[in-house]
């Protein structure tokens, strides 16, 4: 029993790091109906430049902030500057170019940083809190931070004019633009907040599984399934999904299939909710007219 | 066909044969692969540039017909030649299988499943329970064939690499001139038609469900045949070799080279096997950085890829001639 509770808080933790992740992809899914497949590499490359300022002698939380700020700016100027004209074309175009940002993003990473495996620092004590034996500080730490980022995206969306904006954009573009809402830049907004949210996911998981340019591919695959367990056009679903797949993937992997299956919960999950249930639980079900 | 075609088809055809004899081994082994290549891109480009699902996952297809290949031969003894059937078969059912969830799946959807497929593979490889068969992280080693004793009988003497060439490019004949056929037929403007249209499709008289399903069976079968052939060329199946990025390399090729079309396959191919080495002399990363680029410059650009190009070239040629 022990064993499985800490298998279970230890799922939440990893969880939590989905969860902020599967926000990021529901963010821009929501804005665009588009899947982000170079999310991760996003998180992946900003979790580097953390990795560098705090090299540089910065302290923690600085380095942390300006990661968050920076990542952000790419997310706008990768909009801006990549997807823009490839809006309104052929899905496959769309998924081509956001592979070919996922193989630039990690190749460029590559270069610059090489390819030996790097320890990132936690912002957490090495003590656990209150001497618990379940969790550590860090798993503790993790899941706080990604609760506050989703009340701080939740009192953006919801209290502030630009967040009522954005939410305007992404659910009728038409009408939005005719009340002078500037709708592209809606869009590039909401690019830059899951940058920006994918970043805090990296920096949060980076402790765990060490600093390398592939380190975001499994994560990126337990993100897609948690958005799309909790519905891929609910960011609290996603949320839920997300923990929901931490949680799965720790105990299935721990007690039934072993740790070297863990990947293949996340194909199943994707593969199985997409068939049964396209909608997740929480999403909306879309009826198309012929 | 036209005469003119054919004459390119003649030349073409000829320079492939003699290449092996102009060329060092290494070379013979490196357009051998352009070949398997080719195969495999042809496979993909049926699924996604003629009908118009998109897979990230076709290189775990390649991966079990290397797989297939590897263990007939490693485990069974079975010769070379006769595995190909065998992954291609084994490879027809995997795809078919997989491509009846993939009906309920769209665009983007498909994409994302397929996704999961090639980045959980390895994983799936390695498991310690398929390990008797698979040989773990490990992989297997095989052997490389020799030529047969028939051809030193005759007075031709080819070293192993040179008749690995010979035998993958008779496959790729056959499965190109199976493929020319499969896509200017019936099947082949039900494929297209889906994708131009799947309701009007439907309403005249196809059965959408099984021809997509059929072409995910075919497109499988077509990659896992090449997968065979690249471990009989390789020598050699590893887990790790089959990561997400074969998938995404075999995308690149098909987009540069040149979606819906059958040379295209063969430009793609090209593309993905020297571009790498050619790029490999700046740093280890930049390959990949190159294929990003060029990834986004032909979707920009030039959205049916070389063979697009290089048509647009010999219209523009031809015309001249015609009126000077």
């Amino acid at each position: 029993m022990d064993a499985f509770i800490h298998q279970v808080l230890a799922g939440l933790a990893t969880g939590g790091i989905y969860a902020s992740l599967a926000l990021a992809l529901v963010m821009i899914y929501q804005a665009t109906h588009l899947v982000n497949f170079a999310q991760g590499e996003l998180a992946m490359f900003a979790t580097y430049i953390a990795w560098s300022l705090i090299n540089a002698g910065m302290p923690y939380w600085g380095a942390f902030f300006l990661t968050v700020g920076l990542a952000f700016v790419l997310g706008v100027v990768i909009e801006r500057v990549v997807i823009r004209p490839v809006e309104n074309s052929s899905v496959l175009s769309v998924v081509v170019v956001f592979i070919a940002l996922l193989v630039i993003l990690n190749s460029v990473t590559g270069w610059i940083y090489t390819y030996t495996i790097k320890t990132f620092p936690s912002p957490f004590p090495e003590q656990p809190f209150f001497g618990n034996r379940y969790m550590s500080s860090h798993e503790i730490g993790a899941i706080g931070v990604t609760l506050v980022v989703l009340l701080l995206l939740y009192a953006f969306f919801r209290f502030t004019p630009l967040g009522l904006a954005m939410r305007a954009a992404a659910q009728n573009p038409e009408s939005s633009r005719l009340v002078g809402i500037r709708v592209g830049w809606m869009l590039a907004l909401g690019w830059g907040l899951a940058a920006a949210i994918g970043s805090v996911a990296g920096m949060m998981v980076a402790p765990i599984v060490f600093l390398d340019p592939n380190m975001m591919g499994g994560i990126l695959l337990y993100a897609f399934a948690g958005a799309l367990v909790g519905g891929i056009d609910n960011p609290w679903g996603a949320v839920f999904g997300g923990f929901l797949v931490g949680v799965l993937e720790n105990v299935l992997g721990a007690f039934v299939i072993g740790n070297e299956l863990k990947l293949a919960v996340a194909l199943v999950l994707i593969i199985g909710v997409l068939t049964v249930k396209p909608s997740g639980f929480f999403g909306k079900v879309h009826v198309t007219r012929v | 066909m036209t005469r003119h075609r054919l004459i390119v088809l003649a030349i073409v055809l000829a320079g492939a044969t003699i290449l092996p004899l102009m060329v060092s081994e290494y070379r013979t082994f490196q357009f051998t692969l352009v070949l398997v290549y080719a195969i495999a891109l042809l496979g993909l480009n049926m699924l996604t540039g003629y009908n118009g699902q998109i897979s990230l996952g076709h290189g775990a297809f390649y991966a079990i017909g290397a797989y297939c290949a590897a263990i007939l031969m490693d485990k069974y003894g079975v010769p070379y030649w006769a595995t190909i059937p065998v992954a291609g078969a084994v490879c027809l059912v995997a795809g078919f299988l997989f491509g009846l969830p993939a009906l309920r799946l769209e665009g983007l959807y498909l994409a994302l499943a397929t996704f999961a497929l090639g980045v959980s593979l390895p994983q799936l490889l390695k498991y310690h329970h398929l390990e008797q068969w698979t040989g773990g992280v490990q992989g297997i080693t095989i052997t490389k064939p020799d030529a047969p004793a028939f051809l030193a009988d005759l007075g031709v003497a080819l070293n192993q690499d040179q008749w690995v060439y010979y035998f993958t490019l008779a496959v790729t004949l056959v499965m190109f001139v199976l493929g020319w056929n499969l896509l200017r037929g019936r099947m082949g403007r039900a494929m297209v038609a889906i994708r131009e249209n799947h309701i009007a499709t439907e309403a005249m008289g196809v059965n959408n469900a099984m021809v997509k399903s059929l072409t995910f069976g075919i497109s499988a079968l077509y990659t896992g045949i090449a997968g065979a052939l690249g471990a009989i060329a390789v020598q050699f199946v590893a887990p790790d070799s089959f990561n997400i990025f074969l998938s995404i390399t075999f995308l690149i090729g098909i987009v540069i080279g040149g979606l819906a079309s059958i040379p295209g396959a063969i430009y793609g191919a090209l593309f993905i096997q020297f571009v790498p080495n050619i790029a490999d002399d700046i740093s280890k990363a930049a390959p990949w950085a190159i294929f990003g680029l060029f990834l986004i410059a032909f979707v920009y650009a030039l959205p049916a890829g070389v063979n697009g190009a290089v048509q647009m070239a010999l219209a523009r040629l031809t015309r001249k001639r015609q009126n000077p």
